[in-house]
């Protein structure tokens, strides 16, 4: 019997290309001023999810996000490396949420997805590297998880059990665990799979039922919801039955008190000259002070 | 008798031996504690802990709850998180702290989830202070400080509508406080129940090496990035770190090159250091590399570019080339010790 797996991935601002304008003034993201990117630990967790579907035939890969409607290119890009199903959890009523609230609407939206065996996602996202979410949504669903996996060591789907390696400060771990799992996956392996021409080509206008071009949060109903597979599947707060107290704002305990731009502080530097009495001289005062020798 | 609101910490242990993170946050919960005017509670859960627990009072922990049972002797997540989460529920502490170890940060998600609260990941600062919105004004907040989006800024994360307030910390940025043998404070054996569903997790096989550089517990550290240029001149770095009686540190692009193992990986991927010495060699200074070394107390920054960001935070610089300076210090260093 085929595996149910679920891939938990995010469209991240690239951090490694942060300019002036990255902060809005309310201490949030400004995500527009930054190039959008499938989360690097994340493409790895979808080709885990592929690398099993190759191993326990029948299986299916379902991906999921949660985001604005931009994200939808996250699900795109899944489907041309060959995800089977992918959904878009999209409304305004999310905006805003921290990794609590994140978490509930994840668990709301695996659960409308129904039988599953294995939930994967990232270690960590690079806008946050909270590395929070996946345990958080493991624990609402009350299942097991196995956090740092570097490789997939074996899995029995007839018996129902996993067993992972997972890096710890200084070595590393074997796990096994009883199915279904939550694993966090590293980038240590499962390099991603390049996308396929021939998915790309038959994906790139892939669209919502009910979106005519551009589609934007306003043309979400409740229960909008494709028929066909393998084009992008959307769900509001109703369509996974998720109670607005916990999602977005109202759902999240953690607020951002404020932020500050990373300062170098200014202290009194003495410039030495490349001399030996110049660096002679140096030596001496640390030396004096105890914080040499 | 029962310490409600006071500022717990969570402390990891594996075959019974204590985690220094978690002593280094029993240390600021106590100042926290003392802010706050409450108490310092722990909790150490484990097999045959009893000696260990005992070891952790004289930091200043006013109540340590133990959990002993044979099946938590190694962290798995779903009982540690049913236990913890147990002890948190009936002692109500208004502050739980985690190390942002790979357990840590595997646990207190979990709990946060369990118990619908509050957790930010990754704090290096932590301290108290009041939060006004939308018209009232909430005291003694704690303020859990960390670095964010690649560690481009700096974040103040609150939590004050919802008890425990509860954040992970990065390993080594608290300083450890000197324990006090007269401080007076119990150990409270705490009972649970647990059934076999409640090990979902098997721990199979375990590798473990013990670290052979210690960066945290080095005073004088030689560090050297790309600049150094090739494997063979890094020797150089090797040469001052010697003569010092210091340890080697590099920055991630040095790892990255080749030129020393990740073990000497200092910045916020690497490891987080405060030596009374730090000797930055070649290494441009970016805000990763920073976040891990700008609690040195002192910083003699070495190299060619005289631009370099790393001058800014340094108490000396020297602009010129390792092969001509490192040469001259360890010369001067011999003559004068």
């Amino acid at each position: 019997m085929g595996l149910n797996l679920i891939v938990l991935v995010k469209q991240v601002p690239d951090t490694q290309n942060i300019t002036g304008n990255a902060m809005k003034e309310d201490g949030t993201v400004n995500r527009s001023a930054l190039p959008a990117i499938f989360n690097p630990e994340d493409l790895h967790a979808l080709e885990a999810a592929l690398t099993i579907r190759e191993s326990v035939p029948d299986s299916r890969v379902h991906v999921l996000t949660m985001g604005p409607p931009s994200a939808v290119q996250v699900l795109k890009d899944s489907l041309y490396r060959g995800a089977d199903f992918v959904a878009l959890i999209s409304d305004r009523r999310f905006a805003a949420a921290d990794t609590l609230a994140t978490s509930y609407a994840l668990k709301c939206a695996i659960e409308k997805i129904g039988a599953y065996d294995i939930v994967l996602c990232g270690r960590q996202a690079i806008d946050g590297d909270t590395a929070q979410v996946g345990p958080q949504t493991a624990e609402k669903l009350g299942i097991n998880q196995i956090t740092c996996v570097s490789e997939i060591v074996e899995l029995d789907a007839d018996k129902r059990t996993i067993t992972a390696r997972r890096s710890i400060e200084g070595g590393f771990e074997k796990v096994r665990s009883a199915l279904p799992v939550l694993l966090t996956i590293t980038d240590e392996s499962y390099p991603p799979r390049p996308p396929s021409a021939i998915k790309m080509m038959t994906y790139k206008n892939a669209t919502t039922e009910m979106s005519s071009g551009d589609f934007d949060e306003t043309y979400l109903t409740s229960g909008a919801e494709l028929k066909a597979e393998n084009t992008i599947t959307l769900w509001d707060i109703n369509a996974i039955n998720a109670d607005p107290d916990s999602c977005g704002l109202p759902g999240s305990p953690t607020k951002v008190k404020n932020i500050d731009m990373v300062v170098l502080k200014s202290e009194e530097i003495r410039m030495i000259e490349n001399t030996e009495e110049a660096i002679g001289g140096m030596v001496h005062e640390l030396v004096a002070d105890h914080t040499l020798g | 008798m029962a310490a409600k609101n006071s500022v717990m910490v969570f402390v990891q242990q594996d075959d019974g031996k204590v985690a220094e993170v978690s002593i280094e946050l029993i240390s600021k919960a106590r100042e926290l504690a003392n802010r706050v005017k409450s108490k310092v509670t722990a909790v150490l859960v484990g097999s045959g802990i009893r000696k260990a627990a005992e070891s952790l009072i004289p930091y200043g922990v006013d109540h340590l709850y133990t959990v002993d049972h044979k099946g938590l002797a190694h962290y798995t997540p779903v009982p540690y998180t049913r236990v913890l989460t147990d002890v948190i529920k009936k002692y109500a502490p208004q502050i739980v702290l985690y190390g942002a170890t790979t357990t840590g940060r595997d646990i207190a998600p979990r709990i946060a989830s369990a118990l619908r609260v509050g957790l930010t990941a990754d704090c290096t600062d932590l301290q108290i202070g009041d939060y006004q919105s939308k018209g009232q004004t909430y005291q003694n907040v704690l303020y859990q400080i960390r670095p964010a989006f690649g560690g481009n800024i700096i974040a103040t994360i609150v939590s004050p509508e919802r008890k425990p307030q509860m954040a992970t910390v990065r390993e080594g940025v608290m300083k450890m406080s000197d324990p006090d043998p007269s401080f007076k404070g119990e150990v409270i054996e705490e009972k649970v129940e647990l059934k076999p569903e409640d090990f979902p997790s098997e721990i199979v096989e375990r590798v473990k090496q013990e670290k052979l550089v210690n960066l945290k517990g080095a005073q004088i550290i030689v560090s050297g990035g790309i600049g150094v240029g090739s494997k063979e001149t890094f020797q150089l770095i090797h040469q001052l770190a010697h003569a010092l009686g210091g340890e080697v540190g590099a920055s991630r692009a040095a790892v990255d090159a080749g030129y020393v193992s990740k073990d000497h990986q200092v910045g916020q991927t690497g490891t987080t250091v405060r030596p009374r010495l730090y000797i930055a060699c070649g290494i441009s200074g970016s805000v990763q590399h920073r976040a891990g070394m700008d609690e040195s107390a002192r910083i003699i920054a070495i190299n060619t570019d005289p631009e370099a960001p790393i001058f800014q935070i340094a108490n000396y610089g020297i602009v010129g080339d390792l092969k001509e300076v490192i040469p001259r210090f360890i010369k001067a260093f011999r003559a004068k010790a």
